[in-house]
């Protein structure tokens, strides 16, 4: 992998286990698919860390090559491409998506 | 910057024949839409997959000329 992006993004999954490309911030999300994504994993009270493609054109592009996936957001679980915006939904509705997080280890404890 | 019902369906049923599609025009602008997909050609394969398979149909348009298409794709039960 020479091209410096995909190796940045890699670096990237490869140390933060739950990752998520979005537009905007998880605080201020500039648009409606990156928004569900982030009320999801927030409603699912899993601690994640977020790239703003709006900032930066090469990651805009890079993170579309790499993932070989056209659209922002898209979720990276330990460094494995889980989906956009339809996937993650799909995934939360049915109950996988918060299977998969335990599985992986990266739910936080239930704070009773 | 907009396609149409029938074009995307095109694109889609070029690409996987025989796949049952259907379309929805979610905001009436032609450039926010819902599929579904159903084929044979995703079974065995995962949702990533089954996606990606939609989005080299539709030829680079998604994300481009393509804004929103909110994608559900299966294999025939």
């Amino acid at each position: 992998m020479t091209d410096p992006v995909h190796a940045a993004i890699q670096d990237q999954i490869d140390t933060t286990p739950v990752m998520l490309y979005m537009k905007g911030t998880a605080m201020f999300p500039q648009c409606g698919f990156s928004a569900r994504v982030v009320q999801i994993l927030n409603h699912l009270n899993v601690p994640f860390r977020t790239a703003n493609v709006l900032e930066d054109d090469s990651l805009r592009d890079g993170i579309k090559s790499f993932s070989n996936w056209p659209t922002i957001p898209q979720l990276y679980v330990k460094g494995e491409f889980i989906g956009g915006c339809d996937i993650v939904t799909e995934m939360f509705q049915s109950g996988e998506l918060e299977t998969l997080f335990a599985e992986k280890g990266v739910a936080k404890p239930a704070t009773a | 910057m907009a396609m149409a019902v029938g074009e995307i369906e095109a694109l889609i049923k070029a690409a996987l024949p025989g796949a049952v599609v259907n379309i929805e025009d979610l905001a009436g602008d032609g450039d926010h839409y819902a599929a579904t997909v159903v084929s044979e050609m995703f079974r065995g394969k995962s949702r990533v997959q089954q996606h990606q398979i939609v989005y080299a149909a539709l030829r680079g348009k998604m994300g481009g000329d393509l804004h929103a298409l909110a994608l559900q794709t299966s294999a025939p039960e």
